[in-house]
């Protein structure tokens, strides 16, 4: 599992050159169910994602989104329904399940600590240390400077500033890395441009792509739709926790995906919409 | 991972390095909010020269002895204080679960009863008790989620209960025990404690030093040799200031025990809260819980961890004022150890909110708060002056901690 990350580097650059999908999806879900009390979040959705695309997941407010996203990072677990990692039935009881697998989540409300540095951020939970478990410092803040690096995160001047100090768009870009840092195969990315300006939703969307040129599956989640266009392979539809349909950038447009998103339009391929 | 770094990052870390620029980032830092300990310092150095301009008894060798012997419990529980602090919590139990391991800590020594113990036992029994209190408070607070000030409110008028119910028939218990009562009387001689300061530089150099280093190999910015050097001269300088006074203290010179016990453990503490996993973890859950629970880190574990360590600093302290008095009566715990301690942590600058500060806090409050004690017993100052005088300065380190907490957060947008 612990493999260096700049071969990973490697291996993800060869694989966007040809940029085949792999046949099995990275991460797939298959009718899967989750309720809080009567309120049913999630009904018999499916969903997948494959390494080296951007997944766009839509929906209105309350679709399910940010449920669909904790329940594969284990933050809550499902009532039913399956998912599959790389082709593997897997369960998921915990974050760190997710960890283990590979799967990273920059959550809405950024999860990082403002009163920890941004080397201490990226290595929250995971940090490097010696068997009397004494933190190792100095490979921990390298490894982080040259992820950032690898990102072309340059606007952040120390790895040694606490995270209270940077701007949203910096915020993000550190949440976002720590995805990359960990060698992780899937990234998702839970509206990351809500709350920033023009040119740092600029910064974070440049990251977005080069998360999948990297290699890496990454799922975005997003309300402005022509983010979504930008950098989107594919889009998956949800309406009041049900699947509306998966479409293809290229064969699409935003009309389309406003009506499905709003309306619940079936979708153009086999995809059936319960009604 | 090759260590040579590509020539410019070098250069830029040597420009970073520099002393100017380490002195510019820490001004810009200040001006931000983050003040490190400069309020505490000036505070203790106007404090001193307050009391000296009253009384020349103040700055004598054989008061420095007693301020370290009367600040020593104190200063223990508020390393315990520190860490609840750092986690956003609050335990006002501390006082009793010390007036508890008095208790304990007398009873397990009682000389002609079933229950006589070696001294060093019956110190590892009393602090065994606040180690247990701190699991069950710390359960109840971790896994059901009731507050900790109602918990620990709770386990305060029911540590005082225990108390009176114990100490009932008799009302007090002496110390005969050597042991114990030299954990807090005993005077190391001239030469140990020139030895301890020896070690405690070496030590200090040590540390310093191998981060140095490892920073060095690993091609990061390593901060000013010179200030290093600097710093360490000066933290070492200051033991063997101690040291020296101490031992020119009559009738008694050399070092207090107990001294090298506080300093031992706001050392130990100050290491696992900074140097080790769990220390983070600490820090992450009093910053944001949720933000670690989502990164994997078990919360409800450190929480209770959390609470034995303050329950077991809390024992450690209360051990450290029964074996001042020679032994304990129906006022241990009370008076003013609660409020002194919690007020040690906040004045040495950790943060109510959670997440901010450090253990070395708890010695540098402690100083204060034992150096105006000190000082206005000596003046001859009445107990209404000391309770005002410590309010006040509570109120001021809280008040510059929420305003600072301000002003970083308006610096980060
Ligand atoms: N923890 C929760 N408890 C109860 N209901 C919830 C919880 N989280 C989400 N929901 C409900 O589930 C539905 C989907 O919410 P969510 O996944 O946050 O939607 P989205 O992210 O697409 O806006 C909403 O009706 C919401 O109210
Ligand atoms: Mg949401």
């Amino acid at each position: 599992m612990e493999v260096l990350r700049s071969e990973h580097l490697r291996r993800g650059k060869n694989r966007s050159v040809n940029a085949t999908p792999t046949p099995t999806p990275t991460l797939e879900l298959r009718e899967v169910a989750k309720n809080f009390g009567s309120v049913e979040a999630l009904k018999g959705v499916d969903f997948e994602v494959r390494d080296g695309e951007v997944m766009a997941l839509v929906g209105d407010n309350g679709a399910g989104k940010s449920t669909l996203i904790k329940c594969v990072a284990g933050i809550y677990s499902i009532d039913d329904g399956q998912i599959f990692f790389e082709g593997e039935p897997v369960t998921i009881h915990g974050p760190k399940d997710a960890a283990r697998l590979g799967i990273e989540v920059v959550y809405q409300d950024l999860a990082l600590c403002d009163n920890l540095d941004v080397v201490q951020n990226m290595y929250l939970g995971r940090e490097t240390h010696d068997p009397l478990f004494r933190l190792r410092e100095a490979p921990m803040e390298q490894r982080t400077a040259e992820t950032l690096k690898s990102l072309s995160v340059t606007t952040i001047r120390s790895v040694r500033q606490a995270v209270a100090t940077l701007s949203g768009g910096q915020r993000q870009s550190v949440a976002v890395a720590r995805a990359v840092l960990w060698n992780n195969k899937i990234v998702f990315l839970d509206e990351p441009t809500a709350a920033l300006g023009v040119a740092q939703t600029r910064q974070v969307l440049d990251l977005v792509k080069r998360l999948a040129e990297q290699g890496l599956a990454v799922v975005l989640v997003s309300h402005n739709l022509v983010d979504v266009f930008e950098v989107a392979d594919r889009i998956t539809v949800l309406r009041l926790g049900r699947n509306v349909g998966v479409y293809e950038k290229d064969k699409t447009n935003e009309r389309e995906i406003v009506e499905a998103i709003t309306f619940g339009a079936p979708a153009p391929e086999e995809t059936e919409v319960k009604a | 991972m090759s260590s040579a770094a590509p020539a410019e990052i070098q250069a830029a870390a040597e420009d970073q390095d520099s002393i100017v620029a380490i002195l510019r980032a820490r001004w810009v830092a200040i001006r931000s909010g983050d003040v490190g300990s400069l309020p505490v310092i000036i505070g203790i150095i106007a404090i001193a020269l307050y009391f000296n301009s009253k009384t020349s008894i103040f700055f004598s060798a054989v008061n420095f002895q007693n301020l370290i012997q009367q600040m020593a419990g104190v200063t223990v529980i508020a390393i315990g204080v520190v860490f609840v602090l750092l986690i956003g919590e609050i335990d006002l139990s501390i006082g009793y679960v010390s007036g508890i391991a008095g208790v304990s800590v007398a009873y397990f020594q009682q000389a002609g009863t079933g229950h006589q113990y070696p001294g060093l036992v019956a110190l590892a029994l009393a602090i065994a008790t606040g180690l247990v209190i701190g699991l069950i408070q710390g359960s109840v607070i971790a896994f059901i989620g009731v507050p900790s000030f109602v918990v620990t409110l709770a386990g305060l008028l029911v540590s005082q209960g225990l108390i009176l119910q114990v100490l009932g028939t008799q009302g007090v218990i002496g110390i005969q025990d050597k042991q114990i009562n030299d954990i807090a009387n005993y005077v190391l001689t001239k030469n140990t404690g020139w030895i301890v300061a020896i070690i405690l530089t070496v030590a200090l150099a040590g540390a310093a030093f191998g981060s140095y280093f490892s920073r060095l190999r690993a091609g990061l910015p390593t901060g000013n040799v010179i200030l290093t050097i600097v710093r360490v001269a000066f933290f070492g300088g200051l033991a063997f200031a101690a040291v020296y006074i101490c031992n020119q203290a009559k009738p008694r010179p050399g070092v207090p025990l107990v001294g090298l016990i506080f300093v031992f453990l706001v050392v130990l503490g100050g290491y696992v809260a900074s140097r080790t996993t769990f220390g983070r973890h600490v820090y992450a859950v009093g910053g944001n819980a949720e933000a670690a629970r989502r990164a994997g880190i078990n919360v409800k574990l450190i929480r209770i961890i959390v609470f034995m360590i303050s329950g077991a600093m809390a024992a450690m302290g209360g051990v450290i004022l029964a074996s001042r008095l020679n032994g304990i009566d129906l006022t241990a715990g009370g008076g003013t150890i609660l409020l002194d301690s919690i007020s040690a942590a906040v004045i040495g600058g950790v943060s109510l909110f959670g997440g901010r500060g450090r253990v070395s806090g708890a010695l540098f409050g402690g100083l204060i708060i034992g150096m105006i004690a000190n000082g206005i017993d000596l003046v001859g100052y009445s107990d209404a002056i000391k309770l005002i005088t410590t309010g006040l300065i509570l109120l001021a380190a809280v008040t510059l901690d929420t305003v600072l907490r301000r002003r970083q957060a308006a610096a980060g947008r």
